[in-house]
């Protein structure tokens, strides 16, 4: 796993965040856990990648957004919620759990300190 | 000594706990300087219903819950001078000041003055044609459904006005969740109408704590990777705020949760879009260059909000009716339950389809990746053997139409492959919400402040 020193985990292992929805646009936070989490989020965790993710649950575009005071990306997916909590017939209508979705299908490299001391990724 | 303005918030949803205000009320009790008790309640949709209660009953259509939120804190906050700000009112913000003060009364809490602000209710001064015409920016076209409420967002100033009329609490319908904190500061602070730094601090503060302990701890749980101490007993939020628009937020003292920069990160972010551009009727916020700061176990201070003028419309979420919504579900367990709850999901297609029924219909089996898939074929590579329950959802014109497609789910008892157990279905109403933009100009001139109780009475 380890590679000049670099790690290839799960997203999951550097950053957490949440999902919001409004109608059907969903929006899910991405925040560094460590200041060296951060430049990993901004070079590979990318609009690309998000959209392909959810595209074959009908997204149509994400944007991404940076708050830069947070160490966070903020995404937005439009059309990813199925209809979402006014018509969805899906199970979580507001995507609440896509957050770890993202988290957990998306991989990155990043280096050591990026993750969490004691993170159950370094044991 | 430097004014704080000590903001708590106890319910952060419809259906929130009923019990988080004690401990804020016992916190507030060792803190000097204005106190504030927030109550958010009222979700997108519940208006619909609400609405419908008013037209049974002109004395209900407020929120179903303000009696067990409001009983057990009223006489503490009054005696303890915390003013009680909430959107407890829902669809009839006046009929729910009357039994805050009758609640009040009962308690023998003495001069108790409600201010309840009226106006969001679009359907009182604008016709279904006016109301079809706004152009709209979420969930489609009005056109040829049924409204069944429509209500503008108002924003903090009429609560700020309210206040200054010396109410104990203040109650409105529909208004931007943020106001609910944004008034009392506005009052408090004397904000100007065009600082727009300090009213976007006080909405960001409002945003912070609009979700309840979703910014203590609440929601935030991964354990192994993010551990929130006795999340059982998790503290609702309070938010200590300065006249330059600065805060900290923290929680009661002896409560369990946790309030950290990554709490209060996730929180910043939550229902957002671009932290560049936060609009709400009382601003712009911006929170891109937010900073967060340690401030001690269980407080970050919050500062760098910045703000830009407010938009020129406002927003407003029209009801409208959308039909039945059937769901129904049934487990299979133990060796091969895949391929039963399989052979299931095509038995319910099978008949429904011999059955004539020819609308939207989705079938999916539940520990087969359904919450992530979009409703398609269960993905290979999963075990044969296991727990795996299959679940039926289909939209309908009527009652009667949802009922029939969950029947078929209940077949399968005798009907299906073998050793289906544990039936559950759910048949509701839906709602679906549009959101317009419309005119200030259009909605401001018909908010009104009604104050009642106290010395008026």
């Amino acid at each position: 796993m380890s590679q000049n020193g670099l790690l290839t985990l799960p997203l999951h292992a550097v950053a957490h965040g949440r999902t919001g929805d409004k109608g059907n646009t969903a929006n899910i936070s991405v925040i560094a856990y460590r200041d060296a989490g951060w430049p990993v989020l901004l070079e590979q965790v990318d609009e690309a990648r998000v959209l392909a993710l959810f595209a074959p649950m009908g997204a149509t575009r994400a944007t991404r957004y940076l708050a830069p005071g947070l160490k966070g990306l903020n995404f937005v997916i439009e059309d990813a919620l199925q209809g979402g909590v006014n018509s969805s017939l899906g199970l979580d209508r507001h995507g609440k759990t896509l957050s770890f979705l993202l988290l957990g299908e998306v991989m990155v490299t990043c280096p050591r300190a990026a993750v969490p001391e004691g993170s159950p990724y370094l044991k | 000594m430097e004014k704080i303005v000590h903001i708590g918030c106890a319910a952060g949803f419809a259906g929130d706990r009923f019990d988080a205000s004690g401990p804020i009320l016992a916190d507030m009790a060792g803190r000097a300087g204005p106190k504030y008790l927030l109550f958010e309640t009222l979700a997108e949709r519940t208006l619909a219903a609400a609405q419908r209660l008013r037209e049974q009953d002109p004395e209900q259509g407020y929120s179903p819950y303000l009696e067990r939120y409001l009983r057990p804190c009223l006489a503490e906050a009054k005696r303890l001078g915390v003013r009680i700000v909430s959107n407890l009112g829902a669809a009839n913000p006046l009929a729910a000041g009357r039994r805050a003060l009758e609640l009040a009364a009962a308690q023998n809490i003495p001069n108790m003055t409600v201010c309840v602000v009226t106006g969001d209710d679009l359907t009182a001064y604008l016709s279904p044609e006016e109301l079809q015409a706004f152009p709209t920016v979420e969930g489609g076209a009005v056109a040829g459904r049924k409204i069944l409420a429509a209500n503008a967002y108002l924003g903090a100033r009429p609560i700020a006005a309210a206040l200054a009329m010396g109410a104990d609490m203040v109650l409105v319908g529909r208004g931007v969740d943020s106001a609910l904190a944004l008034g009392p500061l506005m009052y408090e602070f004397g904000w100007e109408a065009a600082a727009w730094d300090r009213l976007a601090a006080g909405t960001i503060c409002g945003h912070l704590l609009e979700c309840g302990s979703q910014v203590t701890g609440g929601y935030f749980a991964d354990p192994g990777f993010k551990d929130v101490p006795d999340l059982a007993g998790v503290g609702y939020p309070i938010a200590e705020v300065s006249a330059d628009g600065s805060m900290v937020i923290c929680k009661p003292a002896g409560t369990g949760g946790l309030v950290s920069r990554a709490t209060v990160a996730e929180q910043i972010l939550y229902e957002m879009h671009d932290p560049a551009r936060y609009l709400v009727p009382d601003c712009v916020a911006d929170v891109s260059e937010i900073r967060l700061g340690e401030a001690g176990p269980d407080r970050v201070r919050v500062e760098g909000v910045r703000g830009e003028a407010a938009p020129e419309t406002l927003k407003a979420t029209l009801c409208v009716e959308n039909g039945w919504l059937a769901e129904a579900e049934l487990s299979y367990a133990g060796p091969n339950a895949l391929a039963r709850a399989d052979l299931a999901g095509t038995v319910v297609r099978e008949r429904l389809a011999r059955l004539g029924w020819d609308g939207p219909l989705r079938v999916e089996i539940l520990g087969a990746g359904a919450v992530h898939s979009g409703g398609g074929a269960p993905s290979f590579g999963l075990a044969p053997d296991g727990e795996y329950r299959l679940r039926v959802a289909a939209p309908a014109p009527d009652r009667e139409g949802a009922e029939r497609v969950a029947d078929e789910v209940l077949s399968l008892y005798c009907a299906g492959p073998a050793g289906g157990g544990g039936y559950r279905r759910q048949v509701t109403q839906e709602v679906a919400t549009v959101s317009a933009l419309i005119p200030r100009d259009r909605i401001e001139p018909h908010i009104r402040l009604h104050r009642i109780g106290g010395d008026a009475r």
